[in-house]
């Protein structure tokens, strides 16, 4: 399980960051990092201002 | 770059460059790094913030001063509207920054005070030893250094990373996050001497939408929702049906997003060799997610406490305690007694906020403090907000002032 962060919508705030559990996601410059740490539970897709994240199935 | 110095601080925002200010200013060799190649662009910032506590740290500049607000309106769901003047609305209104002047004034600030600044340079690990950090791994220009220090101050934001490299939890849960979006709009017609607050579930669910002066016509239009509550609607969403009832003649020129944690006091801040200031500690005010002034006065705190810890030599825990326990009696009292008001208010439906804006009709605004406009809805309002109560006693009794002052 991981998710797919879409730089197209992406803003770079970096509030999905802040919120993962696990500490997988990094926001390097303009872009979102994610390591296999992830393990797609979402929470980060719920609260992106933009909707730039999707957990992928 | 060097590869020791006294004091690193990882970001160059308000309480990084404070921080890296006050640990220059002490003598210290202080290195300050930003992963961005610009200082303070994008913002993540509704940008507003109050005269006094900022005058505590910097001289105000036209230069990076957009508005001189007098007051803030805060406007309930059927439009009642509740206005508080200006010194005396919490703290939270004053002047409307233009942040990515501003951030650069401040960086600059450490820089003149001795600092070395390192732009488009990002931490990537902390060097614990000994369960002590010892420094940092960082990456400038896609190489990777190591860089050692006597202590790490950790100011690397809402996207924090810091603190969890050294085992300290900063997470935050959705429900303990605001997820924001906003826009720089032209042709606002707004009053610009105010800031505007919109509250209601459906504006913005455990939220509000603010409208903040910005010069010129100008305006920082945004809104912030529970991420709890964001799905279906996301923020940027609910901005845009806002903006369409409420500014249709607005012309957007800037997007700006971003998280504000409002999830009071986390447990830790410090560990053997570091310190967290600022948004990275969780320092942001749960009502208002303002955080500059909080982080600001973290900063300096942990400079200040930074040389006195070189100084005696020893940069554990045992020394480091007194930035734990100096910003929980202030910064943090305020946060989790405005934590508790938080609570209470997400709860309440819009016949209650109206409800609650309609007890104020009769009140005097003139010398309304945020505590003294609280303590009137608490009057006349006690089961609604049955929960506040130990606000006031925890005041009446301490007898501080509400948004403490500087000691």
């Amino acid at each position: 399980m991981s998710i797919s962060v879409n730089k197209y919508i992406c803003g770079y705030c970096g509030a999905c960051v802040g919120v993962c559990p696990t500490g997988a996601l990094e926001l390097v410059e303009t872009w979102i990092e994610v390591d296999n740490k992830c393990t797609g539970c979402g929470i980060c897709q719920k609260i992106c201002p933009l909707g730039a994240i999707e957990v992928n199935r | 770059m060097k590869d020791h110095y006294d004091v690193i601080v990882v970001g160059a925002g308000p309480g990084g460059s404070i921080a890296a200010k006050t640990a220059a200013k002490e003598g210290l060799d202080v290195l300050m790094i930003e992963k961005r190649q610009e200082i303070g662009d994008p913002i993540r910032c509704a940008e507003g913030v109050g005269k006094f506590h900022l005058k505590q740290h910097i001289e105000p500049d036209p230069r990076w001063i957009c508005a001189d607000v007098k007051g803030s309106c805060i406007i309930s769901p059927d439009g009642t509207r509740v206005e508080m003047a200006e010194e005396m609305s919490g703290g939270e209104v004053g002047y409307v920054l233009e942040r990515k002047i501003f951030d650069r004034a401040l960086a600059n600030e450490s820089a003149l005070a001795g600092a070395e600044v390192m732009v488009k340079t990002r931490a990537t690990d902390l060097i614990i030893e000994n369960d002590t950090v010892c420094g940092i791994k960082l990456m400038h220009l896609g190489k990777m250094h190591e860089v050692r220090s006597k202590i790490v101050i950790g100011a690397d934001g809402m996207e924090s990373k810091v603190g969890r490299w050294a085992g300290i939890e900063t997470a935050v849960k959705p429900s303990e996050m605001e997820t924001c979006a906003q826009y720089l709009v032209s042709n606002a017609n707004i009053d610009q001497e105010f800031c505007h607050f919109y509250l209601g579930n459906e504006i913005a669910p455990a939220g509000y939408v603010w409208m903040f002066p910005k010069g010129g016509n100008k305006a920082n239009v945004g809104i912030g929702i529970l991420g709890s509550k964001s799905g279906e609607d996301r923020a940027i969403d609910l901005l845009n049906d806002f903006m369409e009832k409420n500014m249709p003649d607005a012309k957007i020129i800037e997007m700006v997003i971003g998280g504000v944690p409002v999830c009071g006091t986390i447990d830790r801040t410090i560990a053997n060799g570091l310190m967290l200031v600022g948004d990275a500690a969780r320092q942001s005010d749960p009502i208002t997610g303002g955080g500059i002034i909080n982080a600001m006065n973290a900063g300096k705190m942990a400079g200040e406490i930074a040389a006195k810890a070189i100084r005696t030599g020893d940069c554990s825990t045992d020394t480091l305690q007194e930035y734990e326990e100096l910003w929980r009696k202030t910064i943090g009292k305020e946060i989790n007694n405005n934590l508790i008001v938080k609570e209470t208010f997400v709860n309440f439906t819009d016949e209650d906020l109206n409800s609650l804006a309609y007890s104020l009709k009769d009140v005097n605004f003139t010398s309304m403090s945020l505590l003294d406009l609280l303590k009137a809805l608490f009057k006349a309002n006690k089961k609604l907000l049955w929960d506040l109560r130990v606000i006031f006693k925890d005041f009446i009794k301490n007898d501080i002032d509400f948004k403490y002052k500087a000691e």
